[in-house]
């Protein structure tokens, strides 16, 4: 949260009496966020799992990729909490480790996204005419390519590992990041505290990082906390088809892909990694789906 | 509705020759030389020389598009380096299964996401509310190889009621074919259901609130008559022109449960070629996935255009 009140703040300064939101208006947000119990639950959740994974060397028993002949497969007990694998790691301790990667995952590829559809949709909106359209038929044509299979084939031709997925992955994502900033700058744009700036010719610069990105930032937060489920999932799937974190370094996806092999007897190999994806997963879509309703009623 | 017909078709034309040269452009991202990688690991360099010569790949960039671009138009999408067999060939062989699994799926989404969107929407804040929305939640959430792999854990290998994996044509054995598709099928549906689930919902929230149906109700109509009729043909088609817009999802998810399920289909031949660097028939599969998506895309506007006499006036 503090992130997201620290871009907010820096967004109001503003120079021609412009209609941005002034310092605090995130607050009613914030309260709104807060009286949504799921919310409450997805944030605190989101947030213990950035904790797993940055304390993750003092959390984690064992270490993640050493291995022990001595401990094959073996069911959950008080020395291995969630058991071992196939080749006798603790699962608990990848489990643990493994947090890096999927947030990281969600996080880097997400950003990168944002990063690049966001100032290209604005493009399209401000500029328009050809400008708009062209970028307008490229963006349809990326998301002609379903998301995953975009997302397979870049990382096969990038080559298969945790960089080249986030990479793969955050193009993937730019597309839709395009569509709806492109659709909101062309709301905003035709508002008077555009028109006034303009008019006291104030550079399209900065009319467009102080007076439209501001407006906008609330459907591109919305959609970045969903975007990151999506990607964390996406990462999940390209590790377990073998194209995200390789072996031996602990990735949820790449466990679930390993315990694929021994679901008839070692099934705890394959019920803990999955079960981190889903509660991370599900905690960011709540988180997503409270802050839609506090920021942006209207998309509901 | 012919110019709207051509108005569609010109916008589609530009973003059909985009997704071409993005095809076509994920052949530069790889590391080097081309030739050098789709020789294998020997590297004959007799192979490399050959390759070099039929892939074009001394010539400049738009000239070696123009090569590609009109052999995909021939419908010569390149052949496989593993099997030597013609790309589409391949693709045409492994998309039968994957459209049963993807036709099976749908149906499952479909008997499952619409009862409980209008159920959620009919008893809004009622506890089937609560329950149809957490269902829809955990539909997002769920990884379907993780959902996949627990399904096999419970019905193949504790109850013993289904096959974990291996395939049969429907033609040699429809009983066991179903038995095979069936969780794969709900795998898969669970998703798309849930999106169903959350369209239909809101769909059905914003006719029931809608003249005519209070006027239905005022006449003294049952609920049922006033839900069923008068509501869901009114909502369903913005449902079904969604449903049609979630074929990515159905695809991309097709690829996933086909890995799980060892299900010989167009998800598996993707995931197989990348692994065998077999990079034509990865370009291949996404130039077909991504024409079909736009031409099933122009279906659904024209069913829509079709089906709503108030947008005729309008776009046209």
């Amino acid at each position: 949260m503090t992130a997201i009140l620290g871009t907010a703040s820096v967004a109001t300064v503003d120079d021609v009496g412009a209609r941005v939101p002034p310092p605090g208006a995130w607050r009613p947000v914030w309260r709104k966020l807060r009286r949504r119990r799921s919310a409450m639950i997805g944030l605190v959740v989101v947030a213990l799992f950035i904790g797993a994974a940055l304390f993750a060397p003092w959390l984690a028993p064992f270490d993640p990729i050493e291995t022990s002949w001595s401990a094959i497969r073996k069911a959950p007990s008080a020395a291995h909490w969630f058991g071992t694998d196939d080749i006798g790691r603790d699962v608990f301790s990848r489990v643990v480790w493994g947090t890096r990667a999927s947030l990281l995952a969600g996080v880097v590829a997400v950003s990168i996204a944002v990063a690049l559809g966001v100032p290209i949709g604005m493009t399209a909106g401000l500029v328009g005419g050809f400008v708009d359209a062209l970028i307008s038929r490229i963006t349809d044509a990326f998301l002609a390519c379903p998301f995953l299979i975009l997302a397979i084939a870049l990382a096969a031709f990038l080559g298969p590992n945790l960089t080249n997925a986030m990479i793969a992955i955050g193009v993937s994502a730019t597309p839709i990041f395009v569509r709806l900033t492109r659709a909101q700058v062309i709301n905003v744009k035709v508002e008077e505290y555009i028109e006034a700036a303009r008019a006291l010719g104030t550079s399209p610069f900065r009319i467009a990082w102080r007076h439209v990105l501001p407006n906008i930032l609330a459907p591109v937060i919305v959609q970045s906390t969903l975007a990151i489920a999506a990607a964390i999932i996406a990462e999940a799937s390209l590790s377990f088809l073998g194209l995200g974190q390789q072996p031996p370094a602990p990735s949820w996806g790449s466990m679930l892909n390993t315990a694929k092999n021994y679901v008839d007897n070692a099934p705890w190999m394959a019920i803990w990694p999955g079960l981190a994806i889903f509660l991370l997963v599900l905690s960011f879509n709540l988180l997503g789906d409270g802050l839609r309703d506090a920021l942006d009623p209207r998309q509901r | 509705m012919i110019e709207f017909l051509v108005k569609r078709v010109a916008t589609i034309l530009p973003t059909l020759v985009f997704v071409s040269v993005l095809i076509f452009g994920l052949q530069q991202l790889l590391p080097g030389d081309p030739a050098v990688i789709l020789a294998g690991e020997e590297r004959d360099p007799n192979v490399v020389a050959y390759l070099h010569q039929k892939l074009h790949l001394d010539d400049p960039l738009p000239v070696r598009y123009g090569y590609w671009i009109g052999g995909v138009l021939r419908g010569d999408l390149g052949e496989s380096v593993r099997t030597q067999q013609p790309v589409l060939d391949l693709i045409v062989q492994k998309l039968p299964v994957t459209i049963e699994l993807a036709v099976l799926a749908m149906a499952i989404a479909l008997l499952i996401g619409i009862p409980a969107g209008i159920v959620s929407a009919v008893g809004r804040g009622t506890a089937w509310d609560l329950g149809a929305n957490a269902f829809a939640l955990w539909g997002l959430s769920t990884p379907n190889f993780w959902l996949g792999i627990l399904m096999i854990l419970l019905f193949s290998v504790q109850l013993g009621w289904l096959p974990a994996s291996g395939y049969v044509s429907p033609l040699e054995d429809l009983r066991g074919n179903l038995a095979a598709m069936i969780m794969p099928a709900f795998v898969l549906g669970n998703a798309i259901a849930a999106v169903l689930m959350r369209h239909t919902r809101s769909a059905m929230l914003q006719v029931l609130n809608a003249d005519y149906v209070r006027t239905a109700r005022a006449k003294g109509l049952s609920e049922r008559a006033v839900v069923l009729k008068h509501s869901l043909r009114n909502a369903l088609t913005p449902i079904i022109t969604l449903g049609a817009l979630e074929f990515g999802t159905l695809l991309s998810g097709a690829v996933l449960t086909e890995q799980v399920f060892t299900i010989p289909g167009f998800g598996k031949l993707i995931v197989d070629s990348v692994f065998n660097r077999d990079y034509a028939v990865v370009q291949g599969v996404v130039l077909v996935t991504a024409t079909a998506y736009i031409a099933l895309n122009l279906l659904a506007d024209i069913a829509y255009f079709a089906a709503n006499p108030k947008l005729r006036g309008r776009l046209s």
